[in-house]
């Protein structure tokens, strides 16, 4: 009688002796050291007409004006789309015209008002998030009861859709919401949560934190666990107190895993779109109009893809220098 | 071989002569874009069932798609060279040049010009030589007011007339929910869809021009003003509820839900929504339409509507005119009326008027608003960058609300906008 193990290992001997006869003459003709170019083909290719050809065209979009989708049907403006989007009257720089963060001395203050807005959004999301990730993170790394308990309750969130997480937190902060109703039955008249621009900003990024902190409260819970408990015996013993552990032993160790979080966090609170196109839909206002917005937006409901696609350009550049100083200043301090 | 030619040469042309009849009825397969409001797309099908039923060897297909893609889909398809053979759409400009031309294949063009209103011909030609026909429109809409007549009754607070103005009835509104409004159950006076479309009409009704001689717009009239300044007094004075214009950054947001929860006095949509209150609204309280307040200039809603167009790269134009013919006769577009409470965009229909079976007041009052639409309305609505303009002043009135700009700004911000479009 054969056992199961030897008759399951029948179609791997298959497919094997079938890939052999197929891949055979192929490494005889180009030698065995061109073979891995074969083996990624598939995944290039998937890549390469989802990825790379759509970033491909949307570099070539944001040299053209037009209202067509086909390329070749577009016509070449240059640099015209990027002028468009950075033009803004300087006659601020004399006194009492303006000042540089006002977006109405632009010509697309929309652009504007959604790269100040992404900005106050990433700098206050990233801050607290990391902040709370890595409080949150340090508190159950401890011994304390419920710790199984709490790291789900921490990470439920993350399992919900960002859809669903802005219709929930919508039908609680609408004006006539669950918090309002909750309000005017302890007698304080209802918030414009969501309508004031203020209340908005701020709804928002707890919304986003909420919804994201489990996620990178795991990450950082696994760098911490990874940190040898021998250590903090030695440091112990040699009579560091708590803020000199955390200084000198832990934040060093977790400074890799912290970078991570916060290339991570950072990319991710850049391309904030779909919670809060649910939760506020941009407003009031431009409150929370975020890039991704204005670019989704300017593309889809005014049909100036040149602009949008520029707009993105601009917005990824911006990524990739923050994600380069973000990985420089990992590297300087793992060096320090 | 000789002895077996013969027979063999007999036998392909009998197969031949015998598949003949089969390749003459070649059965024509016709799509048509679809989105559905409501359950037009249901009547529609039982509609082409009939034609299909009476012109074998063709079927239509209708390919059903969310409204909110259906021109981005389209633009594709289009610019492809995949476009389908019908639509129906909502944006004519965006497909100048690739419309079929129906006339000749249209049993009687000169049906087709006398009973498709003369704005609606004119917004499918790319230009003022262009005499084709490419189109009708599937139902007609036209923006005006509803108001929650319980409401008012309950307050004791007498309905105005119907050539009261916006003042006199928000005025009234405004009554009506002091006398009603607790904190439970809010009721607001006013409310309009977050819509620059819905914003023309009590603009053009206070006097206020859009559209150039050469075809560009001016924002900056007092009509516009006045218009401007009393959606923003609504919002100021918590007239209206505040999250419909100011909770988004970049949709059309309708009041509605207000209204169907018995929360608003007074709610300026249109014609559209009346299908949806029956259902939604019931016997709940007693609603009903009324004509556009008044203004200076007049007292004028904003025509609107969908159309049905063929497309040029069709390969069957002969059964798109076949089609067209029957779903623009005047008892099909009859029937399409009632059975989903729409207006008819048959000027023969209009004139002799429909019977529905239901909603049958409402519909009419919105019906009777036809005859005083205001040229300009007809204008702004087919003007090819008019959707442009609705979305500028949606989104920049909306701005002021938040308070991120004057009115003044906002307007120097709207004619900026559309300069910079003409100028693209």
């Amino acid at each position: 009688m054969e056992s199961v193990g030897r008759i399951l290992s029948r179609p791997a001997a298959w497919l094997g002796d079938a890939l052999d006869l197929l891949l055979g003459p192929l490494q005889r003709l180009v030698g065995t050291r061109r073979m891995g170019y074969f083996f990624i083909l598939p995944n290039m290719l998937v890549f390469g007409i989802f990825i790379l050809l759509p970033m491909l065209l949307n570099f070539a979009y944001g040299f053209t004006s037009g209202s067509s989708i086909l390329l070749h049907n577009r016509e070449y403006t240059g640099l015209r789309n990027f002028e468009l989007l950075l033009e803004c009257d300087l006659s601020f720089l004399n006194p009492g015209s303006g000042n540089f963060f006002n977006p109405n001395v632009c010509q697309y203050d929309r652009f504007w008002r959604a790269v100040n807005n992404t900005t106050v959004f990433v700098v206050f999301q990233v801050g607290i998030m990391v902040l709370f990730a890595l409080v949150t993170a340090l508190a159950l790394n401890r011994k304390i009861s419920g710790r199984g308990f709490f790291r789900s309750v921490y990470f439920y969130p993350v399992l919900l859709s960002p859809v669903v997480v802005a219709l929930i937190w919508k039908w609680i902060l609408q004006p006539q919401g669950v918090l309002n109703g909750l309000l005017t039955g302890w007698g304080v008249e209802p918030q414009p949560f969501l309508t004031a621009p203020d209340w908005a900003r701020l709804w928002v990024i707890f919304v986003s934190v909420w919804a994201q902190m489990g996620f990178h409260t795991l990450i950082l819970l696994a760098g911490l666990q990874a940190i040898p408990a021998e250590m903090y015996e030695a440091a112990a013993i040699d009579g560091g107190g708590l803020w000199q552990r955390f200084r000198r032993i832990t934040l060093p160790l977790l400074m890799p895993t912290l970078m991570v979080v916060l290339v991570l966090s950072l990319i991710r609170a850049v391309q904030v779109f779909d919670q809060v196109f649910v939760l506020t839909s941009g407003g009031p206002g431009t409150a929370t109009l975020y890039m991704v917005q204005f670019i989704f937006q300017t593309a889809f409901d005014q049909q100036n893809y040149g602009l949008a696609a520029a707009a993105s350009l601009l917005l990824a550049a911006a990524l990739l220098i923050l994600t380069l100083f973000q990985l420089r200043l990992g590297r300087t301090s793992e060096i320090a | 071989m000789r002895r077996y030619s013969v027979p063999i040469l007999l036998m392909v042309f009998v197969l031949i002569v015998a598949a003949l009849p089969a390749l003459a009825q070649e059965p024509v397969e016709l799509h048509i874009t679809w989105y559905n409001d409501g359950n037009e797309g249901e009547v529609l099908r039982d509609l082409l069932d009939r034609f299909e039923a009476a012109n074998p060897g063709i079927t239509v297909v209708i390919d059903e798609v969310p409204y909110a893609d259906l021109h981005t889909i389209l633009q594709a398809q289009v610019e492809a060279g995949e476009a389908p053979d019908m639509a129906r759409i909502t944006f004519p400009n965006r497909f100048f040049g690739h419309y079929l031309d129906l006339t000749p294949y249209v049993a009687d063009p000169q049906y087709w010009i006398d009973n498709v209103p003369a704005a609606v011909l004119g917004s499918l030609r790319d230009s003022e030589d262009d005499t084709g026909i490419y189109g009708y429109p599937t139902q007609f809409t036209v923006t005006g007011p509803f108001i929650n007549a319980t409401l008012f009754e309950q307050a004791g607070v007498e309905i105005p007339a119907d050539d009261a103005t916006w003042e006199e009835w928000v005025d009234a509104a405004t009554e009506v929910a002091e006398t009603l409004s607790d904190s439970e159950m809010p009721i607001y006076p006013v409310a309009i869809d977050r819509s620059g479309h819905r914003f023309w009409g009590p603009s053009l009704s206070n006097c206020a021009t859009y559209v150039n001689e050469d075809g560009t717009f001016t924002i900056d009239t007092p009509g516009f003003r006045q218009t401007a300044q009393m959606v923003l007094d609504w919002h100021n004075n918590g007239l209206m509820p505040a999250d419909i214009w100011a909770g988004s950054a970049g949709n059309y947001v309708p009041a509605a839900p207000y209204f169907i929860s018995g929360q608003l006095v007074l709610y300026m949509a249109g014609n559209w929504q009346i299908g949806s209150f029956a259902q939604s609204i019931g016997d709940a309280f007693d609603w009903r339409a009324i004509p556009n307040p008044a203004g200076e200039c007049g007292a004028t809603g904003v025509p609107g509507g969908a159309l049905v167009v063929g497309f040029a790269g069709t390969r069957h134009p002969e059964e798109v005119g076949r089609l067209m013919d029957y779903l623009f006769s005047e008892p099909v577009i009859e029937e399409f009326s009632i059975r989903t409470s729409f207006l008819p965009g048959h000027l023969g229909l209009i004139e002799r008027g429909v019977a529905y079976e239901a909603n049958n007041e409402a519909l009419n009052v919105f019906a009777a608003m036809i005859p005083d639409l205001m040229p300009e309305a007809y204008t702004l609505q087919y003007h090819p960058q008019g959707p442009d303009l609705n979305i500028a002043i949606r989104d920049r009135l909306s701005q002021v609300i938040a308070g991120e700009m004057t009115l003044d700004e906002a307007i120097g911000r709207i004619q900026a906008d559309m300069d910079a479009l003409f100028a693209r």
